[in-house]
């Protein structure tokens, strides 16, 4: 016995269900399953919608903190500045008021609205972190936590002043009573529209990171800023690039918020940043696949409260999936346990 | 450390001789500046031009009102200020405070307790909420508490307003008792000076358990911990009992408010207890300077006198004077751009405040090595 061979053992199947990491993707199928016995279809696609709104808008809040540990308070209301913005182009400079019958002008006038707002709302992201975020890098953590509240009452009033504390009507490009057939079930356009906008974003940013120099050069800030620095990443670019993406997801969450509602108001983003950073506690700070299942959870807990005829309770249902993930998952769905740093 | 500091010179001034009074008295000194600011703003609102807003009684309701925030400020203080824990919901405590004298003594339960135990029980009842709030929270990094506490100031009183059936949902408790000494309630219109004083006292005894606090044991691990949590704990710090209590504490000062101002305005509303209240306290004690007791107190009642005369006069004044662009804006409304705009200016050029406490300023400017040297010097020399 003068050495000890490991025996080969047939891997079980539980190790092999352990190694592929597959059990938040099934937890996150599960609820879906069940959900979708418990609300029905109409209100299961209802669920998926909001879910991908909630989902554009979390990355932003995952990638922040991803890369500088910053929960950016003001990310829920440049949100609600993208739908404002989106409402903006749409009504005065595209001159458009209601639904769009013809497939070929309804493709343009989308991207454009969709091109100008996440651009415009990208430097709006790029400006704040410029403005209110850097100089305080190296100050202690509460300082930009208390700049990011400043600039989310900044965002708040500037919209209220300019367009009006009441709701504002927006044009639903997409006829909201438009459906097609899916597998037997009747589905709204704009329902798949949004799934669709909110699914090749995110898989388009997955790649961006996954497999670009940019992408690199943010997971390594991410990783290790000072480490990163040395090996010659520009860090103040890789961070502005962040703010950039991240606001301008955001932006694009606000059009399809205007096309799918129908209806916006200056406090929309409020209440929206909560639920989004609930998403992205909930799917793993810091981790985008995270963020996106994350969404997609808060957006039937959500749905499924109105379902329920407990509608006003939604808000605190969210918030109850907040400290219980806190309480028994605090690392999310598919984070790592980060230790507590203060 | 080369540089010895040079002996203190001999207290002769007046203002060093009040400096080392108010160091070695200080629960007494507290006394007398609050007994003092508390007749001095009761002269000055005689005086032109504020005798021409509104007669003396009516201001001092609204001081009576100021001294609720400056509660709040002074509670939100040791959380934020003291132990560097950011607490975005700090209306919450407030609210129940508030609903919990509603409960206590309105003709809405039929129940009628005095108010005077009131005060402890509504600020013990707010502790046990604070408790159960950060117990699971605590644990963690300190921005999630931010967000949790954000959640839980807006569930409560969404909580409040849908359940009608115990909390009379969104017109709120009315009928609530006011306070009354040997069977003689306080008169809700007309005197205020019961109110007045009132609020001077809570004023005063919350000033001092705060000042006592500071200098305690328990405010030193605070500051240890907003300094440097692994470092205190690693020196023996019980980081998440003194994080609770820092937590329960600044709770129970909210309670308090909160009982006091349904004693006060005999109604609760859910809309009393939103999450601007949050906010613009977070906002007085930012302002105010963190960590100061005096300093958060002052800005709390500067920024409570700007947003609730000072925006109406000046509304008023341009209304006057009829300057066109000017005299159509109504600055109230752009109340949470200035609170904005102040919080990011703050941060960025000042971030220790108007008044800010010497320790925190020195952290924020940590950057200069003689800044290190006094601290070292205090935290060494102050005594167990």
């Amino acid at each position: 016995m003068a050495t000890t061979t490991v025996p080969e053992t047939q891997p079980s199947f539980i190790d092999t269900f352990q190694r592929l990491r597959l059990g938040p993707y099934l937890f996150v199928l599960a609820v879906a399953i069940i959900d979708y016995f418990i609300i029905g279809p109409a209100q299961f696609v209802n669920g998926l919608t909001i879910g991908a709104i909630y989902a554009l808008v979390a990355i932003g809040y995952t990638m922040v903190y991803g890369i500088i540990e910053l929960i950016n308070f003001a990310h829920g209301d440049v949100f609600m500045v993208g739908a404002f913005t989106s409402m903006y182009v749409l009504t005065n400079v595209l001159g458009q008021d209601g639904p769009i019958d013809e497939p070929a002008v309804l493709a343009v006038v989308l991207f454009v609205d969709f091109a100008v707002t996440m651009l415009l709302l990208g430097i709006l992201g790029t400006a704040i972190e410029r403005f209110a975020y850097r100089p305080l890098r190296h100050a202690p953590r509460l300082a930009p936590l208390i700049t990011a509240i400043g600039v989310s009452f900044i965002l708040q009033n500037v919209i209220q002043i300019l367009f009006g504390p009441s709701p504002v009507n927006t044009p639903q490009l997409i006829s909201p009573t438009a459906h097609v057939n899916v597998l037997g079930l009747e589905v709204g356009v704009v329902n798949i529209f949004t799934i669709v906008v909110a699914v090749s974003l995110m898989i388009a940013l997955q790649l961006f990171v996954s497999r670009t120099r940019i992408g690199r050069a943010m997971r390594s800030t991410a990783m290790d800023r000072d480490a990163a620095q040395l090996m010659g990443v520009d860090i103040n670019r890789t961070i502005a690039i962040t703010f950039f993406i991240g606001s301008a997801l955001a932006g694009a969450a606000g059009v399809v918020q205007g096309l799918y509602f129908g209806n916006i108001q200056f406090t929309l983003g409020f209440q929206a940043g909560l639920k989004a950073f609930t998403a992205a506690v909930l799917g793993g700070i810091g981790n985008i696949t995270g963020a996106a299942l994350g969404g997609f959870i808060i957006g039937f807990v959500e749905v499924t409260a109105g379902a329920l005829g407990v509608f006003v309770w939604g808000q605190a249902a969210v918030f109850v999936v907040l400290i219980l993930t806190l309480l028994f998952r605090p690392a999310g769905l598919l984070g790592q346990q980060l230790g507590e740093r203060a | 450390m080369s540089a010895v500091a040079p002996a203190p010179a001999p207290n002769v001034g007046f203002r060093s001789r009040v400096a080392d009074f108010s160091s070695r008295h200080r629960s007494l000194s507290v006394i007398i500046g609050m007994v003092i600011v508390a007749t001095v703003l009761l002269i000055i609102v005689l005086l032109p031009p504020f005798n021409s807003f509104s007669g003396q009684a009516v201001w001092m309701d609204g001081f009576t009102i100021a001294g609720i925030f400056v509660l709040l400020a002074l509670g939100l203080n040791i959380v934020v200020g003291m132990s560097g824990l950011l607490d975005l919901g700090y209306a919450a405590f407030f609210a129940i405070g508030a609903y919990t004298y509603a409960f206590a003594a309105s003709s809405f339960t039929h129940i009628d307790v005095p108010f005077w135990p009131m005060i402890l029980i509504g600020a013990g009842i707010a502790a046990i909420f604070g408790i159960l709030l950060g117990a699971p929270t605590l644990r963690l990094r300190g921005d999630y508490l931010a967000i949790v506490t954000l959640g839980f100031g807006e569930i409560v009183p969404i909580a409040i307003e849908n359940s009608s059936k115990y909390t009379e949902g969104p017109n709120g408790i009315g009928g609530i008792s006011p306070p009354s000494i040997l069977g003689t309630p306080f008169p809700t219109t007309g005197n205020p000076w019961p109110f007045y004083i009132t609020m001077l006292l809570l004023i005063i005894v919350s000033m001092i358990v705060i000042y006592r606090l500071q200098d305690s044991r328990l405010g030193r691990a605070w500051a240890a911990i907003r300094e440097d949590e692994l470092a205190a704990a690693a020196n023996g710090v019980n980081t998440i009992v003194t994080k609770l209590l820092a937590f329960a504490l600044g709770a129970s000062t909210a309670g308090l408010a909160g009982v006091f101002i349904a004693a006060k305005l005999q109604t609760v509303t859910p809309n009393l207890f939103r999450f601007d209240v949050s906010f613009t306290v977070l906002a007085m004690v930012v302002l105010g300077g963190m960590g100061n007791v005096w300093g958060v107190a002052v800005g709390a009642f500067v920024i409570f006198m700007i947003q609730s005369v000072f925006l109406k006069q000046l509304n008023l004044f341009f209304d006057n004077v009829q300057i066109p662009i000017i005299s159509d804006i109504n600055f109230l409304d752009y109340q949470f751009l200035l609170y904005g705009i102040a919080l990011v200016a703050m941060m960025l050029l000042r971030p220790e405040g108007l008044f800010p406490s010497r320790r925190r300023s020195r952290e924020l400017h940590s950057d200069e090595d003689q800044a290190f040297g006094e601290l070292g010097d205090e935290l060494g020399a102050s005594p167990e």
